[in-house]
């Protein structure tokens, strides 16, 4: 309760602070001091020392799966502020609204990780969904900002609509609005159910950027501000996940026999789609565009496995792919050229940026030793011990084999391709943020234990 | 010194101490960094020579050590030598040594990347070599993979990024294969488990079995090659620096067959059994076939690199012959091949920076000009083609002996390939060294002093393993006999 209260007021306090503060760069520290505080409160409720309590008529429950994801992702905004907060301005004009608005996301984070009733989660989406609107559509003299804006927006009210003919649905057959008060057994699927199940799969699909639902990721990543691009991809994906799961999980995991086979489906789609994509890509935004589709084929396993290791390897999940790519984005708005060949030579003009970059690389790729490595790890011990369609498994390695090609593009870019790419000049504080979240990739690559072990604290 | 009262042991140092080197070099200015790659592998030598010393039964608390990593997932850095472990150590602790003094006059653009990615390399493969967890194991197997990519990718030759993008995509696809079979047998241990002991007594039935073997064996066939799945071989060993050519051929193909004999046999014994007469028709097959590729190769790398296809291919027959005697005769020919093959590399490396070319037909009399080369040639490619005397004849001759009493006929064809072996090699020895200097061998420089000790001490090996193999069997017989036991055949 602490996070969605804080966080909903600290982004009226900083529309505010916006209008009082003369100085551009200062909204960026008042952010920053905001998604600390945040951490912190979410942190008090989580060890049980301060939590606001209201009566919520059991529409929202607080347990320890859904304030570790709300840390993870405080923690990867944190980080993402710290890194790309400069960038805020370059976008336009009004940097605290920008600040206020992923606040007002992240509020709808929290509700979509506590949600018990389906209300509360259509409440969360949207809170989650109208900001982004905005905010992909922010740079507002650029065409494709402004097409992105327009697309995400259709598409995202068209899945909203899904979401609540499918909720609609549900409440026919049942009586219920809540997840656990429906009451669905394992029996055999009426009508109704199966419609309303169906449609709420679709819907979340489309917000999580599924195959097939996926058509409107690459042009609104690739439109859109690169600097909230990196947001969209990372915190607010896996948030969509986390609602998705905690849906799917607690209302619908009696019958999961019945649905796997369509996420299994839709899981082999997205890997398919997504990395295959990728590979013939030649704008380095374009291609991590494919890529969160890509990733979200694997953290799709979390739903297909529905057990102890999906749900601990989709925290590490959320963890390793948001920290990885917000890294690698907070690169990638340094350079000029976004193509691959922008990125010819850049190991010997600024090595330690080329080797932060390949460590993100390398834990999206899943490489040992970072923290990609770990939670692909368990996502397919996860698939493994559910023991059903077993070529699920076989495929997404090879797809994670496919995805490897274009991650290494840019290593191979970097390091054994000869050109002068043109970077806007780094601060100091930069590297040294850079640096830390690359070494977060590594600890996590080497001891994930840490941040499982929360889950159960 | 009390044995079980250590602050550290050998297989700790055998993997920290490489490791320690290489982020060392790092740091180093270009120039130092050669001598202190150079140093740092004759200490690890000196260290796997100690491992050696130090392997009776008083001495086992210094041989082996378990660390808490990830508990939840029932996983323990637990590292332990045994005699097949210890062998291979020395190989690689060996391999090093030689290959910086060999390429000692070659100068490398930040040669401190070079040698310090070279040294984690060589971490890697001590620990693929120590470790007794499969988590680990599959740790090291990529730690060892990475550096090799980035080594071969910025020191190679012309068409190098291709090439090693090829093989990085291959091993990784087999590595990903085998992390999913290590998952499902982790699955089917008695109390979940990754531990090497678990997953010998893990409940496989025959089916499970089947579908889990391949899942390992694409994986560790990928990294020996097996035809079909060679083709990035050539490839990489054309186009990498020689030093590192040396390595994959020297000492990583070894995590292949060391894989096989580790973390195969005694974990799938059933699916060996079915599949063996399938296995071995491959592996004799890409021996005829390599050995006929080699023959028309014009290109003194590729040519090696054909020959190693068909030396592995026979050891792969043999492994899966299943027999003391075959085993046996491949726990001491990974040894033999290793020093052997870097031999061979060595004098390629020497052929190449004095000469300007690799190219066979390009090349001639070169006995006239370099008559002591020639004889170190002549010796390694015969015990390359493994005449009597050679370290490689009593590897070779035990491989087909266990080959033999698997089935005869495998083992016609499979000897079809010694013929073909002296035909490439003897072909190759006449065109370069014999018949009329030219234009482009007349630039012949003497030997210098580091390349003429490395191939005297190639050659002193071939010789003494040759003569007198005996410590080579005490040290890796009870590991082949546990692995019989283990796969339940018959000791003779």
């Amino acid at each position: 309760m602490n996070a969605i209260l804080f966080s909903a007021v600290w982004g009226v306090v900083m529309m505010f602070g916006g209008l009082i503060m003369k100085k551009k760069s200062s909204p960026k520290w008042l952010a920053i001091v905001g998604v600390s505080l945040l951490l912190l409160l979410n942190w008090l409720e989580f060890l049980g020392i301060w939590a606001i309590n209201i009566d919520t008529r059991d529409m929202l429950e607080f347990n320890g799966f859904g304030l570790v994801f709300n840390s993870v992702a405080f923690a990867c905004t944190l980080v993402y502020f710290l890194l790309s907060g400069e960038d805020f301005e370059k976008v336009g004009e009004h940097v605290a609204e920008y600040f206020a608005l992923v606040f007002f996301v992240l509020c709808g984070v929290a509700i979509v990780s506590s949600f018990k009733t389906l209300l509360m989660l259509f409440l969360g989406i949207e809170i989650i969904s109208i900001p982004l609107y905005i905010l992909a559509g922010s740079d507002k003299r650029n065409l494709k900002s402004n097409e992105a804006a327009l697309k995400y927006f259709l598409m995202g009210s068209f899945s909203t609509g899904v979401m609540l003919m499918g909720i609609a649905f549900l409440y026919g057959a049942t009586g219920s609005f809540s997840i656990t008060g429906m009451n669905l057994g394992s029996g055999p699927l009426t009508p109704m159910v199966t419609v309303g199940l169906v449609m709420l799969m679709i819907s979340m699909a489309f917000k999580v950027s599924a195959a097939p639902f996926h058509f409107w990721t690459p042009d609104v990543y690739d439109g859109s501000p690169t600097v909230f691009t990196s947001f969209m991809a990372t915190i607010v994906k896996v948030a969509a996940f986390i609602g998705f799961i905690r849906l799917f999980d607690n209302a619908f995991g009696k019958m999961h026999e019945q649905w796997q086979l369509l996420i299994a489906v839709i899981t082999a789609s997205t890997l398919l789609i997504g990395n295959i994509t990728a590979v013939f890509q030649q704008s380095v935004k374009r291609m991590l565009a494919y890529s969160s589709i890509a990733q979200a084929g694997f953290m799709m396993f979390g739903l297909f496995a529905l057990n102890t290791w999906s749900r601990e390897g989709f925290i590490l999940y959320a963890a390793a792919y948001s920290l990885a790519t917000i890294g690698i984005f907070a690169i990638l708005i340094k350079m000029k050229d976004y193509t691959f060949d922008g990125f010819n030579g850049l190991a010997r003009q600024e090595p330690l940026l080329a080797l932060l970059a390949t460590i993100f690389l390398f834990s999206l790729a899943g490489i040992p030793l970072t923290a990609g490595f770990f939670s692909k790890y368990y996502m397919l011990m996860a698939a493994v011990r559910d023991g059903r369609y077993f070529w699920l498994v076989i495929f997404a390695i090879l797809m994670a084999a496919v995805s490897v090609y274009y991650y290494f593009r840019v290593i191979q870019a970097m390091y054994f391709k000869d050109g002068n790419p043109e970077v806007s000049a780094v601060s100091g504080s930069f590297k040294t943020m850079l640096l830390v979240a690359a070494l977060l990739v590594i600890v996590l690559g080497i001891y994930p234990q840490m941040l499982i072990d929360l889950i159960y604290h | 010194m009390d044995p079980n009262n250590v602050i550290v042991t050998f297989p700790e140092l055998l993997i920290w101490l490489p490791l320690a080197g290489g982020i060392i070099s790092f740091m180093l200015k270009d120039e130092k960094a050669k001598s202190w790659a150079l140093l740092s592998s004759i200490i690890t030598f000196a260290v796997s020579l100690a491992c050696l010393y130090f392997s009776t039964n008083e001495w086992i608390p210094l041989q082996r050590v378990s660390y808490v990593w990830l508990p939840s997932l029932g996983s323990s850095f637990s590292l332990q030598t045994d005699g097949l472990s210890r062998l291979l150590c020395l190989l690689n602790a060996l391999a090093f040594p030689i290959a910086f003094v060999a390429t000692y006059n070659t100068h490398y653009q930040k040669s401190n990347a070079f040698y310090g990615l070279m040294l984690l390399m060589q971490s890697g493969l001590m620990g693929v070599f120590c470790t007794m967890d499969a988590l680990a194991f599959y740790f090291f197997w990529e730690l060892a993979l990475i550096p090799a990519y980035f080594l071969c990718s910025i020191w190679g030759g012309e068409k190098r990024i291709a090439a090693t993008f090829k093989f990085f995509i291959y091993t990784f696809v087999g590595s990903l294969f085998l992390l999913v079979g290590i998952i499902y047998v982790y699955f089917h241990t008695p109390n979940h488990s990754f531990a090497l002991t678990a997953f010998y007594s893990a409940n496989l039935t025959p089916a499970q079995q089947n579908l889990a073997f391949w899942l390992f064996f694409v994986a560790f066939a990928i990294k020996m090659p097996i035809f079909p799945l060679h083709t990035w071989q050539p490839d990489t060993y054309e186009q990498s620096p020689t030093a590192v050519t040396m390595i994959l051929s020297g000492v990583m193909v070894k995590m292949g067959i060391y894989a096989l004999l580790r973390w195969l046999l005694p974990v799938f014994p059933e699916a060996v059994k079915h599949f063996d007469k399938l296995i071995i028709i491959l592996s004799v097959v890409g021996m005829l076939y390599a050995s006929c590729i080699a023959i028309v190769q014009d290109d003194l790398k590729r040519l090696v690199a054909y020959s190693s296809i068909a030396h592995i291919g026979l050891m792969s027959a043999a492994v899966f012959s299943l027999n003391m005697t075959s085993l046996q005769g491949v726990a001491i020919q990974m040894f033999n091949h290793g020093i052997n093959i870097i031999g061979m590399w060595v004098v390629v490396e020497l052929i190449e920076r004095q000469l300007g070319t690799r190219k066979i037909s390009a090349l001639g009399g070169l006995a006239q000009k370099a008559p002591v080369l020639a004889i170190l040639l002549v010796v390694v490619a015969l015990a390359n083609i493994a005449l009597p005397l050679t370290n490689a004849f009593v590897g070779e001759f035990l491989m087909f002996n266990g080959l033999f009493q698997f089935n005869k006929w495998y083992t016609a064809f499979a000897g079809l390939s010694i013929i073909l072996a002296a035909v490439y090699t003897l072909n190759m020895i006449q065109r370069v060294f014999y018949g009329e200097t030219n234009a482009v061998t007349e630039k012949w420089n003497s030997l210098a002093k580091n390349e003429a000790i490395i191939l005297s001490v190639v050659v002193v090996l071939i010789f003494m393993v040759g003569v007198f193999p005996k410590p080579l069997f005490d040290l890796t017989r009870d590991t082949v006999t546990s692995i019989m036991v283990l796969t339940g055949s018959a000791i003779k």
